[in-house]
């Protein structure tokens, strides 16, 4: 296994997209803002992080306090540019909308209930609008580099499917049967598939409400006019990803499920050739002092014998319990490396603190950057 | 204080991301188990999370037996899926037979359950509820049935399946069946409980789930604080240490010293800290239960280890039901 070099990754002017990826509440967040100040302090790149669901401190620190779905420049930077946005899935939608029909044809739009819950809570729209946003960032060629922080999935396979999933959807064949099946179509009902389409509209107009599939339909045949296919365009913005100015970063915690996680993703991606350059460990126990776990208990019981509240004793514990954490960390992340062997990878240590302003995350940055081997 | 609520059948495990609330929710059931008792254990989003902490092959949709529970119960599995949920209705209400299978080769089982959030939501607790009131040969089929809820920013909508089921047809068996199922989310038969790690984020987050479950009428049940550190904070100095060392014939250079006591005092800041989170969470209100990180992971005797916890603390709390305040964890 070798070491991935972060310093590199983010100082190649060849690179002009790096995704954090991995489950939830292993760091992504904080990773994808401590590469992206390094890239603009240390490496000079116009740099702009597109964060999710960032924690509230931190979003304070980064200045993206405003929820106005535009990136907003960073302050307190040592060097260099770096801009920061979180993402309003509504509101990019509403903007997709908004540029690509008239303003009646969108009024109508935005006043259709069913608009209205897939924008704000469908599955795999956050997915799809982060893809979307990273398009329009791309576009506008303001930035060298965009660093993506990735939504809280269930899984970070979602990512990669939620898109296509909803542009099938909205796409496929289930709502043409449906739009062939709404009373007042004017296509046939004695289509190929006209009596599964009934039985298919009347449970559901039962379990739904009439109301619901009305709207859906209604929903799509405008979109239909005005977008020339939701599917085309996921396929475009996943083309994109598999282009070599993108590079996926998979964050992970040496936990079973999040290593787990990451190498099911690494899989993935690797299939749909997908640009993999690493993964990134985060939290793993620190240990300092250089002394088996077994010989610290051995030392701690043989004090504790002449006295049971022997503080030696207590520190030596401390030390052990720390030592035999960290090994077991590591046999769980060595998984990684056994299951994908080829990717290069950096562990870090926990911090001290938690990463909530500027200073912690380029300490954060540096770390990554220059632990290229902390084992 | 007149007699004492009903103890809850039906348990609700949420939490950020990475607290454990999945090991949490395998040794909450493993703790209910006990002599004769049946414990059902759910998950609801397809991520096979259960299975691996018992070394057993992923779970179907139907209940399987999983595991012993502690002195002598029985702990069950299932994972449950809401594309087969919603054929059981089918089948169930409206007879739909074969025409079941076509709907759901032609994607339209998927469809409905996503332009309809909701009824996801609604056909997952349904399923929860059925385990809850299923009777077989005369008595519950379960004694309590525990979920591996998503996690805390999801978990109030998840629950909320009144709210979300407006949007859909309110009359029609669903919709009466998603009433019968709010009630039982509503009652005291039903408990939500938090689990957290002595970090400020998780910690945040525990204390608005628990403000917007009480905005829902939702009840909650414990707090679990996982992953616990260390227990003692006396100090030490660096000639203590030389001392101790080369009394146990351990190697006493000044590097290893310093290393030590810098290992230690972070470790005593790291107690502080979860002090102080603690004191945060107690304002809530809720019993606490506290789970101590397993320095080598959790593998299957671990689980049975922290069920150990769960249930000694579980025992005081419900004994602190019935006697008004009896006091903080005392041991």
């Amino acid at each position: 296994m070798s070491d991935l070099d972060l310093d590199a990754l983010l100082s190649d002017e060849g690179k002009h997209v790096i995704a954090c990826c991995g489950s939830g509440g292993v760091g992504k967040t904080t990773t994808a803002a401590a590469l992206a100040l390094r890239a603009a302090e240390r490496h000079g790149r116009r740099t702009v992080v597109l964060t999710i669901d960032p924690a509230h401190r931190l979003a304070q620190s980064l200045g993206m306090e405003a929820l106005d779905n535009t990136p907003r420049p960073v302050k307190g930077l040592e060097d260099g540019s770096l801009d920061a946005m979180m993402l309003d899935m509504k509101r990019t939608f509403d903007d997709v909308v908004a540029s690509h029909t008239t303003k009646d044809r969108a009024a109508e739009i935005f006043a259709n209930p069913f608009y209205q819950a897939v924008s704000s809570t469908f599955s795999g729209t956050q997915e799809y609008m982060a893809m979307e946003k990273l398009g329009q960032l791309q576009a506008s060629g303001r930035w060298d580099l965009i660093v993506l922080d990735t939504p809280p999935s269930r899984s970070a396979l979602d990512f990669l499917d939620a898109p296509a999933r909803l542009a099938r959807f909205l796409d496929g064949r289930i709502i043409r049967l449906l739009s062939a099946s709404t009373p007042g179509s004017r296509r046939s009902m004695l289509s190929l598939m006209g009596a599964s389409a009934a039985v298919f509209t009347r449970v559901f107009n039962k379990i739904l409400g009439g109301h619901l599939l009305t709207d859906v339909a209604e929903f799509t045949a405008s979109l239909e006019d005005t977008f020339g296919g939701f599917r085309k365009r996921a396929e475009a913005t996943f083309r994109a990803l598999q282009d070599d100015q993108t590079s996926f970063l998979v964050v992970a915690t040496p936990e079973p499920a999040a290593i787990n996680e990451a190498v099911y993703f690494s899989r993935r991606l690797t299939e749909e050739r997908m640009p993999l350059d690493g993964m990134i460990l985060n939290r793993l126990t620190p240990v300092r002092a250089s002394l088996p776990a077994e010989r610290a208990l051995g030392a701690a019981a043989a004090l504790e014998e002449d006295d049971p509240e022997n503080p030696v004793a207590a520190a030596l514990r401390t030390h052990a319990d720390l030592a035999r954490r960290r090994t077991a960390e590591q046999r769980v992340a060595a998984r990684y490396g056994a299951a994908c062997p080829n990717i290069p990878q950096v562990w870090l240590p926990t911090l001290g603190s938690e990463v909530v302003d500027l200073e912690g995350l380029r300490s954060f940055g540096a770390t990554a950057s220059g632990a290229a081997n902390t084992r | 204080m007149s007699a004492a609520p009903p103890v809850p059948r039906l348990h609700i495990v949420t939490g950020k991301g990475g607290t454990g609330k999945t090991t949490v929710a395998a040794a909450l059931a493993l703790a209910l188990a006990g002599p004769g008792r049946r414990v059902l254990l759910v998950e609801v989003e397809g991520r096979q999370g259960i299975a691996p902490l018992f070394d057993a092959p992923p779970l179907p949709y139907a209940d399987r037996h999983l595991a012993a529970g502690l002195d002598g119960g029985e702990v069950f599995g299932q994972a449950v899926d809401a594309d087969e949920a919603l054929l059981d209705y089918l089948t169930m209400f409206y007879k739909l037979g074969s025409a079941g299978r076509v709907l759901r080769k032609f994607g339209a089982i998927d469809f409905a359950t996503t332009i309809a959030p909701g009824l996801r939501d609604i056909l997952l607790t349904g399923k929860l509820k059925e385990a809850v009131s299923r009777t077989e040969a005369g008595r519950m089929a379960y004694d309590a049935v525990v979920l591996d809820a998503p996690p805390t920013g999801r978990v109030v909508k998840f629950l909320n399946v009144t709210v979300e089921s407006g949007r859909l047809a309110k009359t029609g068996p669903i919709g009466k069946h998603s009433r019968s199922v709010s009630r039982l989310l509503h009652s005291s038969l039903t408990a939500v409980h938090l689990v957290t790690t002595p970090a400020a984020m998780p910690v945040q987050e525990t204390v608005d789930a628990h403000r917007d479950l009480l905005a829902a009428d939702l009840p909650v049940g414990h707090v679990v604080l996982n992953k616990v550190t260390g227990t003692k904070a006396v100090g030490v100095t660096a000639e203590q240490l030389r001392d101790g060392l080369r009394r146990t014939g351990l190697p006493s250079d000044e590097a290893l010293i310093a290393d030590l006591l810098d290992e230690y005092e972070s470790s005593r800041v790291e107690i502080e800290a979860v002090d102080s989170y603690r004191d945060r969470l107690e304002t809530l209100g809720r019993p606490i239960d506290e789970l101590a990180l397993l320095p080598e992971g959790v593998d299957l005797s671990g689980l049975y280890q922290l069920a150990g916890a769960l249930r000694t603390s579980l025992g005081q709390t419900r004994r602190a039901a019935t006697e008004p305040e009896a006091g903080d964890r005392g041991e």
